[in-house]
């Protein structure tokens, strides 16, 4: 349970951050993205509690505003990867035969391919092709997320399926077939929450592979595009100032991991909870 | 067992047609990145190099006729190095089996150190796990950063990065990165140990050979390790495939010419071929640690039935 609460906690307290973010820039009257040369590598003190970047910008502004966009997009990604696995993972254990084999396969195939080389070669997609316009926050954030959950789903429909397998074969599902329960309202209605604790599991350590994933995206600048700050771009500005400004690298790395690190604590809570 | 091997290949031809696509969404093309590059090439020029090149042609067109001439043995040239693929791929390859097998070495030694010292003495078993989360959690591109910042930059005992002179030694290149490897490694081979050995210990053949008068020491490395080492071994193999493409952040933060940092700068200059060679080689070698890591464990434990 302690481990739980740890989870918790510290994703509660980022996302505070999250949403705290637009009353800190009242707080500090700046703006996380407008530059001002002449405050640039201030040290942290009393204008700046983190110290200012290459550009002059506040770090603890960015650093909060940075919450939203990668919280967002670990989320997002999380979320729908989360819902599209569990509905594969249904439909193969429900339909069985060649449906179940074909998915299986595919699921294997994500899962013996190298993830990171992919996830650079797609995230170099130009999104213009797609009607969707360049250089917006918002569109790398799509496009992040959309890739993100083209390999997330695999865990979560694997778990789902084995899980949704056990409950086909039980006694009340057999039951409630010879009650003439149709078959859409028996996967939904009881097959479906015998799911949610392996898919819980799924969706935490989801959540931490989509924030560790977007983070390193961003870092090697494919993922959210500058000025609007992730704490993955962060940190790629961060090392190039290792000389001027070696503290800014510590805030953005500690955050992914206070975010990591809480939602493998969830997870582990969840599943020892279950037991 | 022997139905893995085609399996491979079908999976190797889905991975380079969607790869083909993906490739083909991508921004610029190689004629009009020459037209970037020389100022005097009109645009009826570029039109020439278009049909020249069979630019021209449809996706798959292309796709078949890259196919054929890689049946042939024509894997191409690289149009950023401008040398033949087969040239800039193996060093690369070269390069980054070195870090990661000197990274998966050190972590595995590391990692079952301190799981059998969690295993014999269990009240240090919440420290080992704690560890395990924390390497887990940390972005090790962050690791890196804060390795070169406080090595390199404040101590100034290591080279931030990049490789050494022709003739001297490669050794202080290597310690940052491998080191930064390792670390996120040893943590999950730390816990891997610690149960396996848990697990060993309580069976009765160890009961017996304690009996029998054996030190504790000789207990866990000369009976309980051999028999935990085999699930150990198979996660060392996979992770090591799995490495050969997951280095690309670590190679590219340290300035290392590997497989990654090839991948990485192949795809940003739109230097297609070797992009898509690089990600099949990279895939085929995930996969044939795979292969090895069940074969391995095969021939370790006679009693895993072949399927």
């Amino acid at each position: 349970m302690t481990r739980l609460r740890l989870g918790l906690f510290l994703l509660v307290l980022l996302a505070s951050a999250a949403v705290a973010a637009p009353w800190l820039a009242g707080l500090l009257g700046r703006d996380p993205l407008a530059p001002d040369l002449f405050a640039r590598y201030a040290p942290p003190g009393a204008g700046f509690p983190l110290g200012a970047d290459e550009l002059g910008r506040d770090l603890l502004l960015r650093l909060f505003f940075g919450a939203r966009v990668s919280l967002g997009v670990g989320l997002a990604a999380a979320l729908a990867a989360t819902l599209l696995g569990t509905a594969i993972g249904l439909l193969a254990a429900w339909r069985g035969g060649w449906v179940d084999a074909l998915l299986m396969r595919l699921a294997d195939g994500l899962l013996a391919l190298p993830a990171l080389p992919i996830l650079v070669l797609l995230a170099a997609i130009d999104p213009a092709r797609f009607g969707l316009p360049r250089g917006e926050a918002m569109t790398d954030m799509i496009r992040i997320t959309t890739i993100l959950v083209l390999f997330g789903w695999v865990g979560v429909a694997r778990l789902a399926r084995a899980g949704a397998i056990t409950i086909l074969a039980s006694d009340y599902v057999r039951a409630a077939r010879a009650l003439g329960v149709s078959e859409a309202r028996l996967l939904l209605r009881h097959v479906l929450p015998g799911l949610r604790a392996p898919v819980a599991v799924a969706g935490a350590l989801a959540v931490a592979g989509a924030i560790l994933a977007e983070s390193v995206l961003s870092f090697l600048g494919l993922g959210i595009q500058p000025p609007a700050p992730s704490w993955g771009n962060m940190l790629a500005n961060a090392q190039e100032a290792v000389f001027e400004a070696p503290l800014a690298a510590l805030w953005p790395g500690l955050a992914i991991l206070a975010a990591v690190a809480g939602c493998s604590l969830v997870a582990d809570g969840l599943s020892r909870a279950r037991r | 067992m022997a139905a893995r091997l085609p399996q491979i290949a079908l999976t190797l031809v889905l991975l380079s047609l969607a790869a083909w696509f993906a490739i083909g969404l991508m921004p610029g093309d190689p004629a009009s990145l020459a037209m970037m590059a020389d100022p005097k090439l009109t645009p009826a020029d570029v039109e020439r190099l278009r049909a020249l090149h069979g630019l021209d042609q449809p996706l798959l067109a292309r796709y078949g006729a890259w196919v054929l001439g890689l049946l042939r043995g024509e894997l191409g040239f690289s149009r950023l190095f401008a040398q033949p693929v087969w040239m800039v791929l193996w060093p690369a390859l070269l390069s980054t089996l070195v870090l990661v097998g000197m990274a998966v070495a050190l972590a595995a030694v590391i990692g079952v150190a301190l799981g059998a010292l969690a295993a014999m003495r269990p009240r240090l078993a919440p420290l080992v796990d704690g560890l395990a989360l924390l390497g887990q959690a940390v972005p090790s591109f962050w690791l890196g950063i804060l390795f070169i910042i406080f090595f390199a930059v404040q101590l100034g005992w290591l080279p931030a990065g990049g490789l050494p002179e022709p003739g001297s030694s490669s050794l202080p290149f290597l310690v940052l990165p491998v080191a930064t490897i390792a670390f996120g490694q040893l943590a999950g081979y730390a816990r891997h140990a610690t149960a396996a050995l848990g697990a060993e210990l309580q069976k009765p053949f160890i009961t017996s050979i304690r009996a029998r008068g054996a030190g504790e020491a000789r207990v866990v490395w000369r009976h309980a390790l051999p028999n935990a080492a085999v699930p150990l071994l198979t996660l060392l193999a996979l992770d090591a495939g799995a490495l050969v493409s997951g280095a690309l952040v670590t190679e590219t933060l340290f300035a290392r010419p590997g497989m990654g940092k090839l991948l990485y700068d192949a795809v940003m200059g739109n230097d297609y071929n070797l992009a898509l060679l690089a990600l099949l080689l990279v895939a085929l070698a995930t996969m044939l640690a795979t292969l090895a890591a069940d074969l391995a464990q095969l021939w370790l434990d006679p009693r895993i039935e072949t399927r």
